[in-house]
C-alpha cells in the first residue's frame, strides 16, 4: 500500500500499474504452447468518419470463434472520456481490457494533471499500449483499436488507426477496421460526403456496416427479431453521446426500408 | 531516577506534534463542504487558477483540503492512484468514498505518531450517492481521526467560526444558488466583504450528470449560479463617474493565498 504515497511517476497509470501490480495489464508475459485465434471470440467491424464539427463511430455486435458465432450483443464501441471513444477489432477479451484500461489511462492523467492530453497525446498512449501486446499478436491474440476523437484546438473530429505494431495513423475523413472492414471502407469510399450532418454520417457509417454484414460472415446485421442495433457513437463540441437503442432502430429502418426494393444500397453517381 | 538528557515524555511529543500541526493549519483559509438538493458543493476562496484546494477523485468522490499545498497534494495524488486501481482491478463501483478515507486515516496516524512532523492537513473525502440519504462527508485531521459529517463540513482556518455561521443558513435540500450563498455567508467574516467570484473555487458533485459527478463551477457558469441570489441592482442612479484617481486593479487586494497555507 505504501508505493501508492511514495510513487513519484509520471502521470500514466499503465506504467503506475506495471509497477504497482503488473499482473493486471492486459499484457500477458506467458508464451502460448499454440497459437488460439481461432477458438477464442472475435470482435469485428468497426467504422468512424467524420461529420461537420465531430465525427461518428460505429460497430457492429457479432463476435465469432471460428466458424461459430459467439455473441450477438457485444458491444465493441467504448467511450473512453468526454471527447474521445475507441472501437476495437481482434481478439475480443484482450481488446476489452484494453479499452477498459485505456480509459483508466486518460482519466488518470486528466485528474493527476489537472489538465486532459492532447488529442495527439491520446493517440501516441493508445499506440504504446498495442505495441505492448505485439508479443501476443504474433500468437494470434491480435488487437487493433480504431481511435476517434474531437480535437477542441481544430474544431474538428479526428481518426486515428492502428496496426498490431502500434501506431497511430491519422486517417483523413474515415477508416474502417476488422474482418469486414474492406467491403465497409469500400461502401464508405462511395457514400461518404465531407462536411455532411452527424445525422447523414451516421447514416452513411450504418450503411457501411450493412454492407460489411452483406459480404463478411463475421460481421453482423441489424437483428430485426431480436431488437439488436449495432452501436453508435457521436462525438462533437457537447462531448461524447452514444445513440439510444430508439434512435439506432429509427436509422436501421430507414435503411432497411430502403434496401427492401434496392438489396445493394444507395448507388454513387457515375459522374 | 535520573532521565536522559533530552528526554521528553509520550505525552509531551504529541501534544507539541499536535500543537505544531493546528498551527500550520489555522493560517490557511476554510473550505466549506456541504450538502445541497443534487449532491455535494465544495466552496474554497482560492485565487489561484492552477493550484487547487478541492478536486475530483474519482467518478463519485471529491476531496478538499488545507493547510500546507505539497503535503496534501501527495495525498490527493495517492487517493487518486487508490481510486483508478480499485476501479480497474474490480468494478468502478466498487471504489467508496470510505474506503479512501480509511487509507487516508492510516496515512495520517501513521505519519503523526512515527514521524518527527506530523502533516499539517485537514481534508474532507465527499461522495455522493444515488439519493441525498446516501451521500457522504468524512473530515479527517492531522493525526487520522477521521469524523462521518452529517450535511456539512468545514475546514481549515476559522473552522469553528465559520462552521457556526453555516449552521445559521445550512437546510436540508438547499438548490444549489442558495447553497453556494450559505456558503459565501460563512466564509465571509460579519460585516466583510464576499470574495469576487474570481477569487472562489467551487466545484460540485451532481448526482445527476452521467459517469463522472464532478464538476468545476468557473466563469460564466459560475457568475449565473452567483447571479440567482444576487440582491436586485439598486435604484438606477446617475451613471457613476469612472474614478480617474484609481487606475485599473492590478491585482488582488490583501495577501494572495497561494494554497500552501503559509
Amino acid at each position: 500500500m505504501n508505493n501508492l504515497f511514495t510513487n513519484t511517476g509520471s502521470s500514466s497509470f499503465t506504467e503506475f500499474l506495471g509497477a504497482y501490480a503488473p499482473d493486471l495489464l492486459p499484457t500477458r508475459a506467458q508464451a502460448l504452447a499454440a497459437p488460439v485465434g481461432d477458438q477464442i471470440p472475435h470482435a469485428t467491424t468497426i467504422v468512424a468518419a467524420t461529420c461537420a464539427g465531430g465525427v461518428v463511430m460505429a460497430g457492429d455486435r457479432r463476435a465469432t470463434s471460428g466458424n461459430m458465432i459467439s455473441q450477438r450483443d457485444i458491444e465493441k464501441v467504448f467511450r473512453t472520456d468526454d471527447y474521445s471513444c475507441i472501437g476495437i477489432a481482434g481478439t475480443a477479451s484482450t481488446g476489452i481490457e484494453v479499452a477498459r484500461l485505456y480509459r483508466v489511462e486518460l482519466e488518470h492523467y486528466e485528474k493527476m494533471e489537472g489538465r486532459s492530453l492532447s488529442t495527439e497525446g491520446k493517440a501516441n498512449r493508445l499506440a504504446t499500449m498495442i505495441r505492448g501486446n505485439l508479443a501476443m499478436a504474433m500468437q494470434g491474440l491480435v488487437v487493433v483499436p480504431l481511435f476517434a476523437a474531437y480535437d477542441p484546438d481544430r474544431d474538428a473530429g479526428r481518426i486515428f488507426g492502428y496496426d498490431v505494431g502500434g501506431g497511430p495513423y491519422e486517417q483523413r475523413q474515415y477508416h474502417t477496421i476488422g474482418s469486414g472492414s474492406i467491403f465497409a471502407r469500400g461502401s464508405l469510399k462511395k457514400l461518404y460526403r465531407e462536411n455532411a450532418s452527424a445525422e447523414d454520417t451516421v447514416v452513411t457509417c450504418l450503411q457501411a456496416l450493412y454492407d460489411a454484414a452483406d459480404d463478411d460472415s463475421a460481421t453482423g446485421g441489424p437483428d430485426v427479431t431480436r431488437k439488436i442495433w449495432p452501436v453508435v457513437a457521436v462525438i462533437n463540441s457537447d462531448g461524447f453521446r452514444r445513440l439510444s437503442d430508439e434512435e439506432v432502430a429509427e436509422y436501421v429502418q430507414g435503411i432497411l426500408d430502403a434496401r427492401m426494393t434496392d438489396p445493394d444500397g444507395p448507388t454513387a453517381p457515375l459522374r | 531516577m535520573s532521565m536522559p538528557f533530552g528526554y521528553a515524555s509520550p505525552e509531551q511529543i504529541m501534544r507539541d506534534r499536535a500543537e505544531y500541526a493546528r498551527k500550520g493549519i489555522a493560517r490557511g483559509r476554510s473550505v466549506v463542504v456541504m450538502q445541497y438538493a443534487d449532491g455535494i458543493l465544495f466552496v474554497a476562496p482560492n485565487p489561484s487558477k492552477a493550484l487547487h484546494k478541492i478536486s475530483e477523485i474519482y467518478d463519485r468522490i471529491g476531496f478538499a483540503a488545507v493547510g500546507r499545498y505539497n503535503e496534501f497534494e501527495s495525498l490527493r495524488l495517492a487517493g487518486i492512484r487508490y481510486a483508478d486501481i480499485n476501479g480497474y482491478t474490480y468494478n468502478r463501483s466498487d471504489v467508496t468514498g470510505r474506503g479512501l478515507a480509511n487509507l487516508y486515516a492510516q496515512q495520517l496516524g501513521m505519519i503523526f505518531t512515527e514521524s518527527i512532523k506530523s502533516l499539517e492537513v485537514e481534508i474532507v473525502v465527499a461522495e455522493v450517492g444515488e439519493e441525498p440519504g446516501r451521500d457522504q462527508i468524512y473530515r479527517l485531521t492531522f493525526d487520522g481521526s477521521v469524523f462521518d459529517e452529517q450535511g456539512m463540513a468545514v475546514i481549515g482556518g476559522q473552522a469553528d467560526a465559520v462552521g457556526g455561521r453555516l449552521k445559521e443558513r445550512y437546510s436540508e435540500g438547499l438548490p444549489l444558488a442558495q447553497a453556494l450563498d450559505a456558503a459565501l455567508f460563512a466564509l465571509t467574516e460579519p460585516g466583510g466583504e464576499r470574495p469576487a467570484p474570481t477569487q472562489l473555487e467551487v466545484a460540485i458533485l451532481d448526482r445527476n450528470r452521467e459517469h463522472r459527478k464532478f464538476l468545476r463551477l468557473t466563469g460564466p457558469r459560475l457568475q449565473r449560479v452567483l447571479d440567482e441570489t444576487a440582491p436586485p441592482a439598486p435604484p438606477a442612479e446617475p451613471a457613476p463617474a469612472p474614478a480617474p484617481e484609481t487606475g485599473p486593479p492590478i491585482g488582488p487586494e490583501g495577501e494572495i493565498d497561494t494554497g500552501s497555507g503559509e
